[in-house]
């Protein structure tokens, strides 16, 4: 006889109710008496059909709907009858439109950012002998290459990337001009956004930037001080003051899109309430992302465990204010929530960590395709050109490597269908391997994704009409 | 459904795939406690060599040789293989090889 035992789910709280989290699908439930009754007998033991009902019973739940309860569990693989078996997931579609291009138009920088992942210690690019600003044949040759291969999509999207991306402005003026041509031809939704440092804005830019709607992100670790730290010119020189006027002029001028600031933390810059503070606050951008810096682990700037808890500490903290603003129904900056309840509200089970490889590609100033930008000009990691296409054996091969069914140290864990093993940069700098799962910062994501679940919950419970923000998915 | 309720957009969609699961009663495997008949299965009724003939008539593609006697043996027959089965013993064997060329070192023996 084959006894009862709980499948894959995390369980939480949030406004006084009990929830469920499916690991095995994204769903979210919320549980009434029985379930949740159901769930905690087979915490630690596996019972067989009558002895959980009779254990039910004694507790004074009535027999047939204990049984209800226990087939509904089953029917959402919140509890499991039987051996657990391990699911595949399910097979790509063979045709797959590309929806997002990232267009490196140069791998120049005019800043010296100790971290940095395309020039610093962790880089993977080899750019020796290719091209250091993109060209206009390459750039055109890239947007028709994309829409070509994204025949099918209704929206689309074109990101503008670096080096410094503003290193390249003429070019991206004129990329800019042409695809918008090009998608009114191809009756195609467009929208474009860029990253930038900020230290080369100019109020013609700005201009261009807000009468093409063109989102912008502004990479930048902080207040004087934490900026100053890494993000320097060449020279040394710190570049704050530079950019402050400059973020002030864009933010008073660009309202077509929101702008947001995305901070790189180190173990140098690791205040997140007053960086979110300042930034949000202080300079105004209408959302703040942070990221740890993706390096080697004996690199000086690595944050150390101990540091990573401070961090989420303060994560935990700026969460909670996040939830106040969503029980009265205001909104707040703090865009990794927004970001993760977003997805938790879809309920994404992701084979793949992110698109890179797949909806998204990255190309280089040389016409090379890159699964994203972080290995764009990186020969290893080349899956093809713009004026062949990608090779769609190296393309099913990074595919294959990076995806969930192949990381073997991800299928026990809850928080997988959100992080699905982690970037394969990440990966790649840490492991070596794009498809090694990122073992390293594990307890990290599942004490966040716990955060985020519980603020989830509690939204669900207080002011459930606050999630239909997050209806419609991003389109990123 | 009485005793959970589903809260976000996936929860919805595999509330309303539950309540039509149950229409189907046969090529179900597990899960359910509801009557169904037997299903046989194994290599005899599932269209890939390794059985009498291979699809060209011929002898050349059947469990025999052992270094073809892999993956069909071990899903979903029962015939004799020199591969542990799928359906009672082994169901994990492969489990940790989703990408044979780089995990095959994880198909360990099996002892019974």
């Amino acid at each position: 006889m084959s006894a009862y035992s709980r499948g894959d789910v995390h369980l939480f709280e949030g406004g006084n109710a009990n929830y469920a989290y499916l690991a095995a699908s994204g769903g979210i439930v919320a549980l009434d008496r029985i379930s949740s009754g159901i769930l905690a007998r087979l915490e630690k033991t596996a019972l067989d059909h009558s002895d959980l009902i009779s254990k039910m019973v004694e507790e004074g739940f009535r027999a047939a709907e204990v049984s209800e309860g226990i087939d509904e569990l089953t029917q959402m693989s919140a509890i499991r009858n039987g051996t657990p078996l391990r699911t595949m997931s399910e097979a790509l579609p063979e045709e797959f439109p590309l929806q997002t291009l990232v267009l490196n138009v140069t791998n120049q920088c005019n800043l010296s950012c100790h971290y940095c992942y395309e020039f610093g210690e962790d880089k993977v690019a080899t750019p020796e002998g290719k091209k250091k600003f993109m060209d206009w044949e390459t750039a055109k040759a890239s947007i028709d290459y994309f829409f070509h291969d994204s025949r099918g999509r209704k929206s689309v999207h074109i990101t503008f990337f670096g080096g410094e991306t503003l290193m390249n402005f003429p070019l991206l003026k004129q990329a800019v001009t042409y695809a918008q041509a090009e998608a009114e031809r191809r009756r195609v939704k467009l929208d474009f956004s860029l990253t930038t440092n900020a230290t080369l804005l100019t109020p013609k830019i700005i201009d261009f930037l807000a009468e093409n709607a063109i989102g912008v992100t502004v990479s930048i670790d902080g207040a004087k001080e934490s900026q100053d730290t890494f993000r320097v010119f060449k020279n040394g020189r710190g570049t704050y003051d530079v950019i402050e006027p400059k973020i002030k002029e864009l933010l008073a001028k660009h309202t077509t899109r929101p702008i947001a600031a995305r901070v790189t933390m180190t173990s140098h810059a690791m205040d997140v309430l007053g960086t979110y503070k300042h930034l949000k606050h202080t300079l105004g951008f209408h959302e703040v992302g942070f990221a740890p810096v993706t390096t080697s682990p004996n690199r000086l700037y690595s944050i150390t465990p101990v540091g990573m808890d401070s961090v989420l500490g303060q994560f935990q903290t700026l969460a909670e204010e996040y939830l106040e603003c969503a029980k009265r129904g205001e909104h707040h900056g703090f865009s990794n929530v927004s970001d993760t309840l977003a997805e938790l509200h879809q309920g994404v089970n992701k084979s793949l960590p992110c698109g890179a490889g797949l909806g998204l590609v990255g190309v280089g100033p040389s016409g090379d395709i890159a699964p994203c930008h972080r290995f764009v000009d990186s020969d290893q990691h080349k899956i093809g050109n713009v004026s062949t296409g990608i090779d769609k054996e190296k393309q099913a091969a990074f595919l294959k490597r990076g995806n969930i069914d192949a990381k073997y140290d991800c299928h026990t864990c809850w928080a997988r269908p959100l992080c699905a093993g982690g970037c394969h940069h990440e990966a790649f700098v840490r492991y070596g391997d794009t498809g090694h799962a990122n073992l390293h910062y594990c307890d990290w994501i599942r004490a966040w994704t716990d955060t985020c679940l519980r603020i989830y919950g509690t939204i669900a419970s207080l002011n459930p009409a606050f999630l239909d923000h997050f209806s419609e998915r991003k389109a990123s | 459904m009485k005793h959970l309720r589903p809260i976000n957009a996936k929860a919805h969609r595999m509330e309303e795939s539950a309540g039509a699961e149950n229409d189907i009663v046969a090529l179900q495997s597990g899960q359910s406690n509801a009557v169904r008949p037997h299903v046989p299965t194994g290599c005899t009724i599932i269209f890939s060599p390794g059985w009498e003939v291979d699809s060209a008539g011929g002898t050349a593609g059947l469990c025999q040789p052992v270094e073809r006697d892999i993956y069909d043996c071990y899903v979903s027959c029962f015939w004799p293989a020199q591969v542990p089965d799928h359906l009672n013993n082994a169901p994990d064997w492969t489990s940790k090889c989703s990408v044979a060329t780089k995990d095959w070192r994880n198909l360990d023996i099996v002892f019974p």
